[in-house]
């Protein structure tokens, strides 16, 4: 899944990483919008086997979206800032 | 239109479910009375520990018993209700936990319980995860875990199959015993009766038996459930501590099921919810033994309505007062495991009029103030 | 006297206003950081707010909504990022989760303005990456400036279905498709009652005629087949038209949804019945026409109690927070009273009218394939569920939803069943032969949405 960056779009940019891999963002993203403007594909693995996710509603009730933060721990993508900096492990 | 039958069952969790079947198998007519739908209170919603480890040495010849036919479950039932044989670690938090574990060891052996200490250095290189809070711990190889959403239903569809009467939402209103049979009129006016009566009502078991002059000081007791979203597996043991007040298990999809403390009930509608402060007492004490739970999502909790008696075992036996009525109630917290075994000593209480399994400890009377 | 909001979407606000010049001070709660709800709510700082382009035509209801927010903050108790996942309302007290601590929070009457969330069908391919609800499509859109995809399929049924790809095509958003499992002449039948929506038509129908005037491909009457895709995410979507023809688009992603459905799981945990609403097709929460609910101390207003929209939702919070403070003894004047009662009923007659212009596709649910997913969480597919209901009926017990739960694990999950619900209900009742509403609804359970284990010696 890739999300387009369709205005608004040259707002401050910062770095995070996604499993050890750079991913460049822009301040106001979401974790879910800097990961997933910025090439990461999908944000977890169903733990039933049943493939990548990459969160479904954007409004924190479907629970698909979780990832790991570094000094945070397991947030939901969608309802959380992305920060310069952040270490980010698919959840 | 009166239903006569041989045996009429009050109450559908796995006690009742499995007398259904086994009476159903010796061939007699049985109707069971479920409330509810079966299993929907104490075996339904327990934390489904099949565990034997730690019980009052009068439970285990019916906890022995019970693990041999959760053995073949699945030929019983046709299926083996997640029954899995993973062993129950039970840990010591201190020197005095740990003399408890000592001081039970010769309890297992006079039932022949296979038991084994696991000392201070063996259970943190056995258990790399456990918390240094653990001191030691004792481990029964047979003991286990299922899943309680199953277990009464797959008894009931067993006790149909085999040609026992299973009908849910009969709430019995009214009991009566004419000397020779009982009669019994469900809420929505329909009428039963059969010259025997087992009571497996659970909680409102004590209000049965008190409706036949035999009343016993039985309380509400909702065991207070967590279970966490799934994380990898490493939780092999069901685990408890000594005193109970944590239990704690993984299951293979990655869910950790664990309990403690009691919700809050009312048993009149019926009604039952965790509680928060409880619910985070149990989380506080998990991640004492178990650190790298910490940051875990709790997805759901939940409880039900169990009777528990003051000395923490059931009521199972003959009534005192009144032929052809047996109770099996008041499990107090830990009947899931027992539930296969008190069904078969029902049918042969019912059909042989004896069981090889002593049963004094269980008498109803045992709370009544001697006479002056 | 302790009074608490949940909520500060369009209802939650205009309750606290009315609390508020009451004299009363309420303890009010909002999971986001600034408030607005879904609808109207904001871009993260640094992102641009200008409401012109974030709202269009409800630029100015939204920035009126803002500017009545932030003067209220002040004269709350304002709790921003702040999860109610409890409520017991024997011992009125609310249960929060604020960054991992935990709290109790003591109310004498309470206003649950919880809102809504998408209504979805589980269509084959729809777990993939790139495949969101309309409403998440929107969000993207509007809190973040970004689509959810560059060639982007919007499917489903309802209001929202037309409005997301308006916007996205009007934000520049390559829009591939835009399938309505509606046939127009159900819409076109509802024509009459929906005149009685004055500006909220007129601009249904602008959106519509716009998307057509761009040339943009329309659909109705469908039924979808597949998301389809491959490694990287979403490739294109396939349907069958009226006339039984397959077809197929290439797209990089899909928004779905069928109507909203009431996020009312505060309500359940509150203990408030519920009755099934036939022509919205949900369970809602019992209440009367102000927002009392049978259950003391406990209102409800906004799309959390009913889906009304969000209008209705201003009107209804402020008709929630009057009843309330009638019912403690304040002083209200009919003045005040009347024209909202007149206004909330006149908007439940074209509610209705939309409902019936959009009616939510049972049969779609119950038609699910077997080897769909259906409970995201647990990875069940369809045929689980139908597998289990047939042993069920096989012995004759009674078809309930929650023990469809405990046998399959549909609705077990993170998500406690939002998602499936609906859709898992419909495949039962179908499979068991009976009417959706004869087999319950899932039992609410707390937490209302998940909480973190405390680390040792962060405990409460």
């Amino acid at each position: 899944m890739k999300l387009t960056r369709l205005r608004d779009a040259s707002r401050p940019r910062i770095s995070l990483t996604l499993d050890g891999t750079p991913i460049e963002a822009q301040q106001g993203d979401t974790l879910l919008t800097a990961l997933l403007a910025g090439g990461a594909g999908h944000l977890r693995e169903s733990e039933f086997g049943d493939g990548p996710r990459a969160g479904f509603c954007l409004m924190g009730a479907c629970q698909d979206c979780w990832v790991v933060v570094e000094g945070m721990g397991r947030v939901r993508a969608c309802a959380t800032l992305a920060g310069q900096g952040m270490k980010v492990r698919r959840g | 239109m009166t239903i006569a039958c041989d045996v009429l069952i009050q109450g559908g969790g796995g006690a009742g479910c499995s007398a259904a079947l086994h009476l159903a198998q010796r061939g007699l007519r049985v109707v069971l009375l479920e409330r509810g739908l079966v299993g929907g209170q104490a075996s339904g919603v327990n934390y489904g520990g099949v565990r034997q480890q730690g019980r009052h040495p009068a439970e285990l010849p019916i906890a022995r018993r019970s693990r041999e036919l959760w053995g073949r479950l699945k030929d019983l039932v046709g299926t083996d209700a997640e029954f899995s044989i993973t062993g129950h670690l039970k840990l010591a938090r201190n020197e005095a936990e740990e003399a408890d574990l000592i001081a039970y060891l010769d309890v297992a052996k006079q039932h022949d319980l296979p038991l084994r200490m696991v000392g201070r250095n063996a259970i943190h290189r056995e258990y790399p995860w456990l918390g240094p809070q653990v001191v030691a711990g004792s481990f029964a190889p047979e003991d286990g875990a299922a899943n309680p959403r199953l277990l009464a239903p797959a008894l009931a569809n067993a006790a149909r199959a085999a040609g026992a009467d299973i009908r849910e939402h009969h709430e019995v209103v009214a009991h009566a015993h004419d000397g020779a049979r009982f009669h019994l009129r469900t809420a929505a006016g329909e009428a039963f009766t059969a010259p025997a009566l087992l009571n497996m009502a659970g909680f409102w078991g004590g209000r049965v038996a008190e409706a036949f002059g035999e009343p016993v000081p039985i309380e509400a007791l909702s065991p207070n459930m967590l279970v966490t979203e799934p994380v990898p597996y490493f939780i092999e043991p069901n685990l408890g501590v000594v005193g109970g007040n944590l239990y704690l298990r993984q299951i293979p999809r990655g869910n950790v099921i664990m309990g403690g403390g009691r919700g809050e009930s009312d048993p009149s509608v019926p009604w039952s919810r965790p509680l928060p402060e409880i619910s985070f007492r149990t989380m506080g004490l998990a991640v004492e033994v178990i650190p790298s739970l910490a940051g875990v999502q709790v997805i759901r909790s939940w409880t039900g309505i169990d009777g528990r008696m003051p000395d923490v075992i059931p009521v199972i036996g003959p009534s005192r007062t009144t032929p052809g009525l047996f109770h099996a109630f008041g499990f107090s917290g830990h009947g899931f495991q027992l539930g296969p075994a008190i069904g078969a000593i029902m049918a042969e209480l019912v059909v042989d009029g004896r069981t090889d399994i002593p049963l004094e400890a269980f008498r109803v009377d045992r709370f009544k103030a001697p006479a002056a | 006297m302790k009074v608490a909001v949940v909520g500060a979407g369009p209802a939650g606000v205009r309750a606290v206003e009315r609390l508020v010049a009451a004299g009363l001070s309420p303890v009010w709660i909002d999971e986001a950081p600034d408030g607005g709800g879904r609808i109207y709510q904001r871009p993260p700082p640094g992102v641009n707010r200008d409401a012109r382009t974030l709202y269009g035509f409800e630029a100015r209801r939204a920035t009126a909504l803002h500017t009545a927010l932030d003067a209220l903050k002040p004269r709350s108790d304002w709790r921003p990022e702040t999860l109610v996942w409890h409520i017991r309302p024997e011992a009125r007290q609310l249960h929060t989760l604020h960054r991992g601590r935990q709290a109790g929070v003591d109310y004498d009457a309470a206003i649950l303005c919880t809102g809504a969330m998408d209504r979805v069908i589980p269509v084959p391919g729809w777990t993939r990456p790139g495949v969101t609800t309309l409403g998440a499509a929107q969000i993207a859109l509007k809190t973040q400036g970004c689509g959810i995809g560059g060639r982007v399929v919007f499917l489903g049924t309802g209001p929202l279905l037309w409005l997301v790809a308006y916007q996205y095509a009007k934000a520049g958003a390559e829009v591939a498709a835009v399938l309505d499992t509606t046939p127009f002449a159900t819409k076109a039948r509802a024509t009459p009652g929906l005149l009685r929506g004055g500006a909220t038509f007129v601009k249904g129908l602008y959106y519509i005629a716009w998307l057509r005037r761009r040339g943009i491909r329309i659909a109705e009457g469908i039924a979808p087949l597949a998301i389809e895709g491959d490694a990287g995410g979403v490739t294109g979507v396939a349907w069958r038209d009226a006339s039984g023809r397959e077809h197929r688009v290439a797209c990089d992603a899909a928004g779905m949804g069928w109507g909203l459905k009431p996020e009312a799981q505060l309500a359940d945990l509150a203990r408030v019945p519920f009755r099934h609403d036939p022509l919205q097709a949900n369970w809602v929460p019992e209440r009367d026409a102000a927002g009392r609910t049978p259950v003391r101390g406990i209102y409800l207003a906004g799309d959390g109690a009913g889906i009304g929209g969000a209008e209705v939702a201003e009107i209804a919070g402020a008709r929630a927070a009057l009843a309330l403070l009638e019912d403690a003894g304040h002083r209200v004047d009919p003045i005040e009273t009347v024209p909202l009662d007149r206004k909330l009923a006149a908007q439940a007659r074209f509610r209705a009218a939309l409902e019936r212009a959009f009616p939510f596709p049972s049969h779609l649910a119950r038609g699910i394939a077997d080897d769909t997913i259906l409970c995201r969480c647990e990875g069940l597919r369809t045929g689980e569920l139908r597998a289990a209901a047939r042993a069920e009926a096989a012995t004759g017990p009674a078809p309930e939803m929650n023990r469809a739960k405990a046998f399959t694990r549909v609705g077990m999950g993170r998500c406690q069943g939002r998602v499936c619900g609906v859709a898992a209900a419909e495949v039962l009742a179908a499979e068991l032969g009976c009417d959706v509403t004869a087999i319950g609804r899932l039992r609410g359970q707390p937490p209302v949405k998940p909480i973190p284990i405390p680390a040792a010696g962060d405990a409460p």
